[in-house]
């Protein structure tokens, strides 16, 4: 067992970074930890502190004021850490990529492991991408 | 004088879903003074809205903000239907009252299952969400997605309601009242959110005309405002409904509003499914050729207020100013009243009370020049800038 797989082999904890987004993304990933879905039962819980966290997700365009804040938020991060750029602007831009404050994409500020599209990905959709990432590690 | 002691919550902070920074300025236990900062959020859409026809302006107001992603397609129609002279069918006008205030459930059960969560009882916060699901899959079957519905264009509405899917609709409506019940039960019965919110965040009529706060924040102190009454659009002069008001003005009336408010939404629905089964079955939209020269505004009341949108013509296929004002704007001014002299544990159900959405309310505070990064206009001077803009345009239409 490599040690990155050892580092994820129990209880994932989640750090959510909201970009410049329209609020959809963050909605769906809160819908995840409810009834319905409830990614707890994977021992999946959002924590408050991005040191705390094995996954950071990162949704929304990044906008000038984000891109710095982002940056920092990835060197906090305790490695080995998984990044999930969640929903189409998280992955490409999406429709605000031609935004006069528009600073890229999340993978050309920090590497991305994987992307979950969609404008809003279904909740189903982001625990799908999350599954299939592990099963790559 | 005591020192004061700064404590910001966010940008990035696990009590809000969106990127926003508080500063509150304390006095040992006591907030003195409040002070927000944006940006973080800012897509630039106003701008990127004059590069669209208009058709495409509708997938991109749409996301100015995920959870009123109904309010702002309906004000931005309203406005370029009044700039053509457009009146819709009425099976259309039907259809956007119904996906308007499923939207409005949605969204206050959002909100109530939020403020929960603020309060440290999780339990409603879980109970809520849960019982929004069976909305967002009504959603789902109307327009394929659960949210960005996608369903506005000019003179008309994208898809139909067919008439065999009202039953399925009717069904969701009555198992959402049941669930209504139990939550007014749960928030109005309930000794503790009584202790937490009655008297907290109190917002006087005063206050709220001094702020020009809007939506179901006005609403709660007594002031009397809903767009959908006052400047009726759609298919609200078409239905019975009353406006919901409450007079205390605090966090407890602002709850009290939302909840009772579903009952309308609900009310509203079941008419103009009624409605629906009278008007011909595909008589959705009218063909829209030109959008001639002129200005439009277009008001809707969105979950959380008023949302204003207006729009310049000069007679080619996209807006050439497009001015939006969310119902945020102005309501999070009210934090200046609402949480001065309340302890920090009751000021952040107070920041939440008004439902606030950071994502409409983002504005450009400052411009840097590109090459040097010197900042070369403050939020003062890029206000009097857009003024002269608007100015200058409305002289040439």
């Amino acid at each position: 067992m490599s040690f990155k797989s050892y580092c994820f082999k129990k209880s994932l904890w989640l750090f959510h970074f909201g970009g410049a987004s329209c609020n959809n993304c963050d909605i769906e990933i809160l819908d995840c930890l409810t009834p319905k879905y409830d990614v707890e039962r994977f021992g999946m819980v959002l924590v408050g502190s991005v040191r705390h966290a094995d996954v950071l997700l990162v949704n929304g365009s990044i906008n000038k004021k984000d891109k710095p804040r982002l940056l920092e938020i990835y060197e906090q991060a305790s490695k080995p850490v998984v990044v999930v750029a969640i929903g189409a602007c998280g992955c490409t831009g999406g429709i605000f990529a031609e935004g006069n404050t528009f600073a890229g994409p999340v993978d050309k500020i920090i590497p991305v492991d994987a992307y979950i599209p969609g404008c809003p990905p279904k909740p189903e959709a982001i625990l799908a991408g999350i599954v299939k990432l592990l099963g790559k590690i | 004088m005591s020192k004061q002691t700064l404590i910001p919550i966010g940008p990035y902070h696990p009590l809000q879903e969106e990127p926003e920074l508080f500063k509150l300025y304390c006095d040992g236990e006591i907030v003195k003074d409040v002070k927000w900062e944006t940006g973080y959020n800012h897509r630039g859409i106003e701008k990127l809205s004059e590069k669209k026809s208009y058709d495409e302006v509708f997938f991109l107001v749409e996301r100015v903000c995920g959870i009123c992603s109904t309010s702002h397609p309906f004000a931005f129609a309203n406005s370029v239907e009044e700039i053509g002279n457009v009146e819709i069918t009425n099976r259309a006008k039907y259809i956007r009252s119904i996906i308007g205030e499923l939207e409005r459930i949605h969204s206050h059960l959002l909100w109530v299952g939020l403020a929960g969560h603020f309060l440290g009882y999780n339990t409603v916060f879980m109970w809520a969400w849960k019982y929004r699901e069976p909305v967002l899959d009504l959603f789902e079957m109307i327009s394929g997605n659960r949210n960005s519905y996608a369903m506005f264009k000019i003179g008309g509405v994208r898809r139909d309601i067919e008439n065999n899917k009202i039953p399925a609709i009717e069904e969701v409506l009555s198992l959402v009242k049941k669930k209504t019940d139990l939550l007014v039960g749960a928030v109005m019965d309930d000794p503790v959110i009584h202790a937490r919110t009655k008297g907290v965040g109190v917002l006087t009529k005063e206050d709220i005309l001094h702020f020009a706060a809007v939506g179901p924040t006005a609403r709660a102190s007594g002031v009397d405002v809903d767009v959908r009454r006052d400047d009726p659009y759609a298919a609200y002069p078409m239905v019975n409904w009353k406006v919901i008001t409450a007079q205390a003005g605090d966090v407890f009336a602002k709850a009290e509003v939302r909840l009772l408010e579903m009952y309308e939404s609900i009310s509203i629905i079941e008419q103009c499914l009624d409605g629906l089964k009278k008007e011909k079955e595909g008589d959705i939209d009218v063909k829209v050729k030109h959008i001639p020269e002129g200005y439009g505004l277009g008001r809707a009341e969105a979950p959380r207020g008023e949302v204003f949108h207006f729009v310049v013509s000069d007679g080619s296929n996209s807006p050439v100013r497009h001015k939006i004002r969310a119902p945020s704007y102005t309501n999070i001014s009210t934090f200046k009243k609402s949480c001065v002299g309340q302890s920090i544990s009751d000021a952040t159900i107070s920041l939440a009370a008004v439902d606030p959405c950071y994502c409409c309310t983002e504005r450009l505070a400052v411009a840097l020049d590109r090459n040097s990064g010197k900042r070369i206009m403050n939020a003062k001077e890029i206000i009097e800038h857009s003024t002269q803009i608007t100015n200058r345009l409305l002289k040439n239409v």
